[in-house]
């Protein structure tokens, strides 16, 4: 059947409102009587806190002050665990960890009184580092300050080295990394013992705020509503800590009697909030002469801050995707996420796969070289089939063509003739130019039974004014949730795009459709809504009122007539894991995911030789994604990341001093601009999958994956020189080049 | 926003006589403050200890680039904009062009001033070592006259300069040489635009037959202020662009700068750097920039 | 009338419309708009002049409402994204954002359409290198840039001039 919607680019339902300026974000609401809200943080790493001072001739008493005894109910921001509190009440684990609140109604003062409140904190040494944390220099979480170990056996490794011609080692790094969404956090709540708790604000998940609320507050869940206004960005950013900053601007509320507005400005946010887990891959890999890969060794560690958060999550995802797009028969991994005192490391799209992706295709540059192939023939040798199996021992069983991808790929970049010429000449050339290309995998949806815990719940409601309305908690951020998801309601429906709406996010009107993460907004909400869509058809065809092909007005009436004669007309929908779906997450064995998107980068690199910068000068950007429900707003996205991978291999450099990031200003934590970025060429082949909406998997997050390793291995190329670390600054090259000049 | 906005003043005198009678009045009490680049930034970071200021933005005394038979003279608060767009100032003093089609993005050349770069005094503001290679002079005014210096020597240490209390930046002088002159003008900062500089390097010379008879090198972000590299220039001055001198050069250049660690970059890639844009800016003067291998190729081929 | 201590008149045109305000001398334009003026569609999004998120024309030139303060703007003609439009009649570069695809977020799309509007008044036909440069002071964490590029190439396309590549 030929779409009339899908895998068109349909402009974007808000598009009007942002080029407008009509859309509202948090910081454009105010309320009557509001107060605006600051939070006093903690200076240290790590501590006893011995008093709170409150000084400076600041006219208190006009203030509404918040501690952590204030807290009607558990002091703690749940997620996974209890182990993070709302605010620090005896002991601080990060700079920057909250512990008083403040509201006001004149925002200058407000500033004032903020800087002066003193903190005593009597400091306890702190960690640092993974190493350290690793060594438990200090114990700072639980028995031995680890929050998650993994362990994915397939085959048997300890044998597979004595048939091994080559065995090749090697250690990757990869560095924090902020989202820097233009949009710094923000919430407005009311609050109070009657009415219960009501926020508005930035986020990408209302049900997470929500259940951290209802925690927080020991209220029943009825008597929380969280509602979502138009989000300026995320990125994974604005998944886990918006709860702690609604926790806060609710409990200035609540304690106030008054509507409280916390907004952070960009130093705070960058300071204050999560950021990519730093990592560190140790691989060990044996390898036929004919270039086999025989059998991998990963150790993975990712460094999660302070309290737990989501790290066993992001560790899991980094876990899975270690081992790449490729079949090998002995694969161990073994990988841990540790306690430091930084501020937790959260998500940010790609969540721990481009942390162990970089370090694979980096090492299988090694492998390559040590082996005497060219990096592409050792990967064809080793690319995963039908048929065959992952790390945890799934067995793909879609259609996958990655020498397939890649030769597209190499066509479009002309990669083979660019490698032989820049070599001839790089030699008479001061500026080296280099080719370089990494090839992943993306899983769509939640690790292993997160889909199936989740069960998230979507619906569809014929509208009074005569539209088709979904009612889901996904947010838009800025990705293309609604317009996505209202072009499948549309196909299935047999209407008009614009006879669809979104509800807004508000969990007082919308079912938990789980969280606006992963990769599953598409595949897995857009399957829902379709699902949706045709239960409400099914019931107006099946009560008569609707023939089974009908004109937009006709179904309309139809819902007219249904409504009068039965009441509101609403569908709902259930996730169900696809038949054939199984894991088992003790032995972490089995299928980890329902899908996968596979993809091929190809980046060239300029790298002046006076400066040691390196310019990204082409990229290209191939991927099977499943069926594109809109060619605009899916290659949005795969541009979107690729710059964003652009910084993190180039750029963004967090600076850390004790903990605490100390370049946290736009002027210096360095984005990559108009003028930085290449042009992206951005290419879909589509496979459509069964048990996706139209055939459709997920696209957010891959370009994150691998548009890093493909940079550096550009840069191995220029240089003839092996990176194993990101980001590549030219302070790193220029110490590389001075050793290898020796 | 992180000051406290009730404590601080701004007021608009109605010309350039009123403005100083007021500085002269208390003087060190008002400080200027023309296109804000600077101080609204520290101002949004609660960093402005200072609380009174006079806004000059509005002073057409101070506005306006004119030219002579013998010299440019530009207001001070020219902006980047009126530099970069100014036809005089691209045929003969490219480097302030180039320097200023580099700062920040267009907002920032609509609104940032020479004045505010040069009293901002910051080692890594990216006009003032095109102003040095150009041997600009400064003329300062206060309510009882006003004095030109030599911009050379302007910075004494980090965030020092011969400015008193009661002085204004009124005008720039750049002097005009009839003679063709090479310009040599790099900024490295952290990304392709909008970057604050990890090196900056303007040069310019003048070249007869090969041998240097005229040169003037300036660096930014190498040492606690700008810096005007005389040493350099001397082992330069006379001599003929070949290999021996390029390697002279770079050592004097190297014992003149003191660049340090910093969280945006480091003394050494600093250093690396600086002698790398000498060398390629001393070509450049034999007009060999850009093709065939470097003066230094940093790898075996 | 404006009494309060180190408050200050000032009096200026905002998309047509004649204000006198009574405000701190160093309120930044951007609180200006935003709360005296309540024309939220100037954004914050870093308050160090580096985002852009916050540009207006003031007098038809680009700049960072963040980095203004409200006593220089006395006199002045400024134009917000919501002077953009004619009435319900977007501006091409608005219609081009939305058609190419230009806003995902959304957040930087106000200070970047009044950096487009700007670069093309000065610059009808823009090369690359051109918008590159007339935009980056404009940064966009969510487009990389592409989409961008493709609207402003679009308007020009509608206005019968051609683009440089
Ligand atoms: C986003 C951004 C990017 C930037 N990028 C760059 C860059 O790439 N390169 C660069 O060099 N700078 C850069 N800057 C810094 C700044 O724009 C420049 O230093 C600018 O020239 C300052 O001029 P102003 O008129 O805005 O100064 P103001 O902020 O008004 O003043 C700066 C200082 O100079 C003093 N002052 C100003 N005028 C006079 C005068 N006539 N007489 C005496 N004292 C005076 C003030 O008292 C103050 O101390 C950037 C700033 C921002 C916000
Ligand atoms: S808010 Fe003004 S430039 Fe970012
Ligand atoms: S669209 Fe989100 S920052 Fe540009």
């Amino acid at each position: 059947m030929a779409n009339r919607l899908v895998g068109r680019a349909v402009p974007r339902k808000e598009g009007g409102d942002k080029v407008t300026g009509k859309a509202r974000y948090i910081d454009d609401l105010t309320f009557p009587g509001m107060l605006y809200g600051a939070t006093v943080r903690s200076p240290c790493a790590r501590g006893r806190i011995k008093g709170i001072h409150f000084e400076g001739g600041i006219p208190w008493d006009g203030f509404t002050i918040v501690t952590a005894t204030d807290i009607p109910g558990k002091n703690c921001i749940v997620l996974l665990s209890d182990d993070h509190p709302g605010l620090a009440q005896r002991v601080v684990n990060h700079p920057e960890e909250p512990i008083v609140l403040l509201a006001h109604p004149d925002k200058y003062l407000l500033e004032e009184a903020r800087r002066s409140v003193r903190l005593e904190i009597e400091s306890l040494p702190a960690v640092f580092t993974i190493e350290e944390s690793l060594a438990r220099k200090e114990i700072i979480w639980g028995r031995d300050n680890i929050f998650k170990s993994i362990r994915v056996e397939k085959g048997n490794v300890d044998e597979a080295w004595a048939q091994a011609d080559f065995i090749v080692e090697g250690e990757y790094r990869t560095g924090a990394q902020e989202q820097l969404y233009i949009e710094p956090n923000g919430m407005i709540a009311v609050a109070n013992p009657q009415e219960g708790v009501t926020v508005w604000g930035s986020m990408q998940c209302p049900y997470y705020v929500h259940k951290a609320l209802v925690c927080l507050f020991g209220l029943p869940e009825s008597k929380v509503r969280v509602i979502q206004v138009e989000t300026g960005g995320g990125f994974g950013g604005k998944e886990e800590y918006p709860s702690m900053i609604a926790g806060h601007a609710a409990l200035l509320a609540w304690k106030s009697g008054k509507p409280v507005k916390l907004i952070y400005d960009r130093a705070e946010d960058m300071a204050a909030t999560t950021k990519r887990h730093p990592s560190r891959t140790r691989h060990r890999t044996a390898v036929s002469k004919e270039g086999k890969l025989l059998a991998m060794e990963i150790e993975f560690v990712i460094d999660g801050g302070a309290y737990m958060t989501l790290s066993p999550v992001v560790l899991s995802r980094g876990t899975i995707h270690a081992a790449g797009p490729y079949h090998c028969p002995n694969i161990r991994i073994q990988s841990r996420a540790v306690a430091t005192n930084a501020p937790p490391h959260g998500a940010f799209r790609g969540f721990g796969a481009p942390q162990s992706t970089f370090a694979l295709e980096r090492h299988l540059n090694k492998v390559a070289r040590v082996v005497g192939l060219s990096p592409e023939e050792l990967r064809r040798r080793n690319f995963i089939r039908e048929g065959q199996s992952t790390a945890t021992g799934q067995v793909i069983r879609e259609k996958v063509d990655m020498a397939g991808l890649m030769e597209r790929a190499f066509e479009l970049s002309r990669y083979y003739a660019k490698t032989q010429r820049f070599a001839e000449e790089n030699r008479g050339r001061r500026d080296k130019k280099g080719i370089g290309f990494a090839c992943f995998l993306h899983g769509a949806g939640f690790t292993g039974s997160g889909e199936k815990y989740l069960a998230s719940v979507v619906g569809v409601e014929a509208t009074p004014a005569g539209r088709a309305r979904i009612l889901a908690a996904s947010t838009e951020i800025g990705q293309g949730a609604n317009t996505i998801l209202c072009q499948i309601a549309a196909e299935a429906l047999g209407l008009e795009y614009d006879q669809i709406e979104m509800a807004s996010p508000d969990t007082g009107v919308v079912p938990n459709s789980g969280p606006t993460v992963a990769s599953r907004t598409c595949m897995i909400i857009g399957k829902l809504v379709e699902s949706a869509c045709l239960a409400v058809k099914q019931t107006l065809v099946g009560s008569g009122l609707l023939k089974p092909d009908y004109s937009p007005e006709e179904f309309f009436r139809a819902c007219a007539a249904y409504t009068q004669k039965c009441g509101p007309l609403k569908a709902f929908s259930q996730y169900q894991p696809p038949p054939e779906i199984h894991w088992d997450e003790e032995k972490y064995r089995g299928d980890a995911y329902s899908a996968y998107a596979w993809a091929v980068y190809v980046a060239e690199v300029t790298v002046d030789s006076l400066t040691y910068e390196v310019h990204v000068d082409d990229f290209v950007a191939v991927q099977e994604v499943g069926k594109v429900i809109n060619p605009v707003l899916g290659g949005g996205q795969i541009e979107g990341g690729v710059a964003q991978a652009i910084g993190y291999a180039l750029f963004e450099n967090v600076v850390w001093q004790e903990g605490r990031m100390v370049n946290s200003q736009m002027t210096n934590y360095i984005i990559p601009t108009a003028a930085d970025v290449p042009r992206i060429r951005t290419y879909f082949d589509e496979v459509p999958y069964a048990h996706g909406p139209a055939g459709a998997k997920g696209l957010g997050e891959l370009p994150m994956d691998g548009t890093a390793p493909a940079i550096v291995n550009a840069i191995e190329d220029a240089l003839g020189i092996g990176l194993d670390q990101i980001p590549v600054l030219p302070e790193h090259l220029v110490e590389l080049l001075e050793v290898s000049r020796v | 926003m992180r000051s406290c906005l009730p404590d601080y003043e701004l007021v608009a005198p109605a010309n350039l006589r009123e403005a100083l009678a007021l500085m002269a009045g208390e003087p060190g009490a008002w400080k200027p403050f023309a296109g804000g680049t600077d101080l609204m930034v520290l101002l949004e970071a609660g960093k402005l200890p200072h609380k009174r200021f006079l806004s000059l933005w509005h002073l057409r005394e101070l506005k306006g680039i004119e030219v002579s038979p013998t010299a440019v003279t530009l207001g001070a608060l020219t902006t980047y904009t009126e530099v970069l767009r100014h036809p005089v100032l691209q045929q003969e003093f490219p480097c302030l062009c180039q320097g200023a089609r580099e700062t920040g993005g267009v907002a920032t050349q609509n609104r940032g001033t020479l004045g505010g770069n040069i009293a901002n005094a910051s080692p890594a503001a990216d006009s003032p070592p095109a102003l040095l290679v150009y041997d600009a002079e400064l003329e300062l005014v206060s309510a009882t006259g006003s004095r030109w210096v030599p911009y050379r020597g302007f910075h004494s240490s980090y965030k020092q300069m011969d400015l008193r209390p009661n002085e204004l930046i009124a005008r720039i002088r750049l002097p005009r040489v009839g003679r063709p002159r090479r310009h040599y003008y790099r900024k490295v900062g952290t990304r392709k635009a909008q970057a604050i500089s990890k090196v900056v390097f303007a040069g310019v010379a003048e070249v007869e037959g090969g041998v240097v008879r005229d040169v003037r090198i300036a660096l930014g972000s190498v040492a606690p202020t700008v810096l005007r590299c005389a040493k350099t220039e001397a082992v330069l001055r006379g001599h003929p662009t070949v290999e021996s001198t390029v390697a002279a050069a770079q050592a004097a250049l190297a014992g003149e700068i003191a660049p340090i660690d910093d969280f945006r970059s480091t003394a050494k890639y600093r250093r690396r750097v600086s002698l790398n844009l000498l060398a390629v800016f001393l070509q450049s003067c034999l007009g060999t920039v850009e093709q065939g291998p470097g003066p230094e190729p940093w790898y075996g081929a | 009338m404006c009494d309060e201590r180190h408050k200050v008149n000032v009096t200026c045109r905002v998309n047509g419309r004649e204000y006198t305000l009574c405000v701190f001398p160093l309120m930044r334009l951007l609180d200006v708009l935003r709360e005296e003026l309540r024309l939220t569609g100037t954004k914050e999004g870093c308050g160090e002049g580096e985002c852009g998120a916050c540009s207006v024309l003031i007098d038809g030139e680009l700049v960072n409402s963040c980095l203004v303060p409200a006593l220089q703007v006395n006199g002045a003609e400024i134009t917000t994204i919501e002077g953009i439009a004619d009435g319900d009649r977007l501006h091409t570069v608005q219609e081009a954002f939305i058609e190419a695809g230009g806003a995902q977020c959304g957040i930087c799309t106000p200070g970047m359409i009044l950096a487009a509007v700007s670069l093309l008044g000065r610059m009808p036909e823009p090369s690359e290198e051109d918008m590159r440069a007339g935009l980056a002071g404009n940064l966009c964490r969510c487009t990389g840039y592409m989409k961008i590029f493709e609207a402003v190439a679009r308007v020009c396309q509608k206005t019968g001039t051609k683009v440089n590549a």
